[in-house]
């Protein structure tokens, strides 16, 4: 009984972690640019690794495809340790941000090449390649040369070349990064849809959050070569953990301030931006009088004439600047420590009275569970 | 339509400089079908300079010498430049790595009587150490051409290399294709017009050198230059004449032949990219 248990504990621990990073470091020189990374990622997850450039994402990602060597660490795939084996040995794909197709081939020659270094059947090769270019719906196009095609139709082709010979992992390097915006909304989900259809475990690198927040089921926030957090996309929004990412992802109000009580269910932060304790729904992991910073994501802020009836959870101040945006306004509220909040107010809010203007006195106010509190 | 835009001045300035260029060019031409023995006297229309031309073993010879030494000694730069250039643009920083590219150009910059004279002396002494090269010749010129053009092609190769994406090799080695066949699969295809003009440069460097040739010949050994060098400090001659004007034709030729098949391509290029 106890052995079975502990053998399905195994077996799920197996399926969860289907591509092991253990302590992987990347140094160039002294410059240490992958900082002892530990990441497990499930199959036929799509992981997304999020960072500004320079953050060691890039790095990370050549390190899985092989094109650089890990200073140390391991690099674990469907439990073979693959850190030493050649790019070429790997079964592990790679979309490059460039898409890197070959010029000189056609797209359907493009998408063969993977399938031809395996020495496949020409007949086993040439169904493969037309499965993949009624995937990509691409088919019209596959005697076309590179340099006819327009981004979009590039990049569908990379993706199809680097899905062809049926990765255990395939690597995405900012796979939009080379679109104009309009089309990169519309080929985001196309490109999820794609992926799921085949099945496949993914990861894939961006500096764009919105990308990896529609695409990705996990994200990895990473900075200077640290891993910060890893998470959901809600999770990451609704409770980072650290002022970084706070404030990486979305827009967000920052104080600092102290603990001044702390409860198993409630703590109260003293800030001296805002005028009084403010209390918040949930626990922490600190002593009495450490110093925290306090997130307060502009949408949680309400903005209000009336003076709140809440003890407290509330500042006064006056409208500084607005940002009109259509569906929702940005108010940029004054208090009177000389600390600007940020309170993003739907348009819907203002059927009973006009908004607010210029220089008028407001009140914002938030709930318990509206404010998080960040130790790092 | 563009001439509109060109003042008086602008036209006299311009046709001063084409005439600068080509008026020697024609002038050299219409010479060549000179009945006279004089070049510069005309005396009446004549073809019969031409037929002393084909009829010279001396110039045959030594235009099909100079031809078999351009086409060998560029086959063999373009190996080695290749390789050199390759080495330079993709093995990352070793040692010496700045001390080979500049050996590499170096005889870009060194005066050719001294790469001819240095040749000549290592030449010699290798045939009273080891008794090769038994003489100088077709093979010693060989050596000496491909020194030279060698950098040339090095130079041209290693730019083309560095400024060629390199994540297109790397999609290759990432699809399980292994580095030797990366390179003739995926990066020679890739830089072939640079190797085709590298070559083509490497030709004309080689076909019209003088002065390494001078010093790297033996007695068996005229190439096409030394040929007209020696006959022309005997006096001039239309039947050199009719011999430039036979390459100004074969040149003119392959550059419009080459123009046009550009051209050709090109059209082909904007006309699928339309569809």
């Amino acid at each position: 009984m106890a052995e079975s248990s502990l053998h399905q504990a195994a077996k799920t621990a197996g399926a969860k972690s289907y591509l092991q990073i253990v302590d992987v470091v990347k140094k160039f020189g002294d410059n240490t640019v992958v900082d002892h990374i530990n990441l497990s990622i499930a199959k036929n997850d799509i992981f997304a690794l999020l960072g500004s450039s320079g953050c060691g994402k890039s790095t990370l990602l050549r390190m899985l495809a092989g094109m650089e060597t890990p200073t140390s660490g391991k690099i674990i795939l469907d439990g073979e340790d693959i850190t030493a084996l050649a790019p070429y040995e790997r079964p592990i794909n790679m979309m490059f941000q460039s898409y890197a197709l070959f010029p000189h081939m056609t797209v359907a020659q493009n998408i063969a090449f993977g399938l031809k270094q395996d020495r496949l059947s020409r007949s086993d090769i040439a169904e493969r390649v037309e499965r993949m270019l009624e995937l990509v719906q691409m088919k019209k196009y596959a005697h076309r040369k590179p340099y006819q095609l327009s981004g979009g139709q590039q990049q569908r082709v990379a993706l199809a070349r680097s899905l062809a010979k049926r990765p255990k992992l395939l690597l995405l390097d900012e796979p939009l990064g080379a679109l104009d915006k309009k089309l990169r909304q519309q080929t985001q989900l196309e490109l999820v849809n794609m992926i799921e259809q085949v099945g496949v475990t993914c990861i894939m690198v961006t500096h764009d959050q919105e990308e990896a927040m529609t695409m990705a089921g996990r994200i990895g926030i990473m900075s200077e070569g640290q891993l910060l957090q890893v998470a959901t996309p809600g999770e990451i929004y609704e409770h980072p953990n650290c002022r970084f990412t706070a404030e990486f992802i979305g827009e967000t109000n920052l104080f600092g301030g102290h603990v001044v009580e702390d409860e198993p269910d409630h703590v109260c932060i003293h800030s001296t931006e805002l005028p009084r304790p403010v209390r918040v729904g949930h626990g922490i992991t600190g002593t009495m009088g450490m110093p925290v910073w306090l997130s307060l994501r502009p949408e949680r802020v309400g903005v209000s004439r009336r003076q709140p009836v809440a003890s407290g959870n509330w500042a006064a101040g006056t409208v500084g600047d607005i940002a009109y945006l259509g569906g929702f306004s940005i108010f940029h509220v004054r208090l009177d420590s000389g600390k600007v909040v940020k309170a993003s107010v739907p348009a819907t809010h203002w059927r009973e009275e006009a908004a607010p203007t210029w220089n008028e006195p407001v009140f914002v106010s938030w709930t318990d569970n509206d404010a998080v509190v960040l130790t790092q | 339509m563009q001439n509109k835009d060109i003042s008086g001045f602008g036209k006299l300035t311009l046709g001063a400089g084409l005439a600068f260029l080509y008026v020697p060019i024609l002038i050299l031409i219409v010479y060549s079908f000179n009945a006279s023995k004089l070049v510069t006297v005309w005396a009446s229309f004549s073809t019969h300079w031409y037929g002393v031309l084909f009829n010279d073993d001396a110039v045959v010879s030594a235009f099909g010498l100079s031809l078999k030494i351009a086409f060998l000694s560029s086959a063999m730069s373009v190996v080695l430049g290749t390789i050199a250039g390759l080495v330079l643009a993709r093995f990352g920083p070793f040692r010496g790595k700045s001390l080979f590219a500049g050996m590499l150009t170096a005889p870009m910059v060194m005066p050719e009587v001294i790469t001819g004279l240095s040749m000549l002396l290592l030449f010699v002494e290798l045939q009273q150490w080891f008794g090769f090269p038994a003489e100088r010749g077709m093979l010693t010129i060989w050596v000496g051409h491909v020194t030279l053009c060698m950098a040339y092609v090095t130079v041209v190769i290693r730019s083309r290399l560095v400024e060629m994406d390199r994540s297109v090799e790397e999609a290759a080695m990432d699809l399980g294709a292994r580095p030797f066949k990366i390179f003739f699969q995926i990066t020679l295809p890739i830089i072939a017009p640079a190797i085709a003009s590298s070559f083509l440069l490497a030709f004309t460097l080689s076909i019209d050198d003088l002065v390494i040739t001078a010093f790297l010949s033996g007695p068996g050994s005229t190439t096409l230059p030394q040929l007209i060098f020696s006959r022309v400090r005997l006096g001039l001659n239309p039947e050199i004449n009719a011999l430039a004007t036979m390459t100004v034709l074969v040149v003119t030729l392959l550059v419009v032949g080459a123009n046009r098949m550009m051209v050709k391509a090109e059209r082909r290029r904007a006309r699928l990219a339309a569809a």
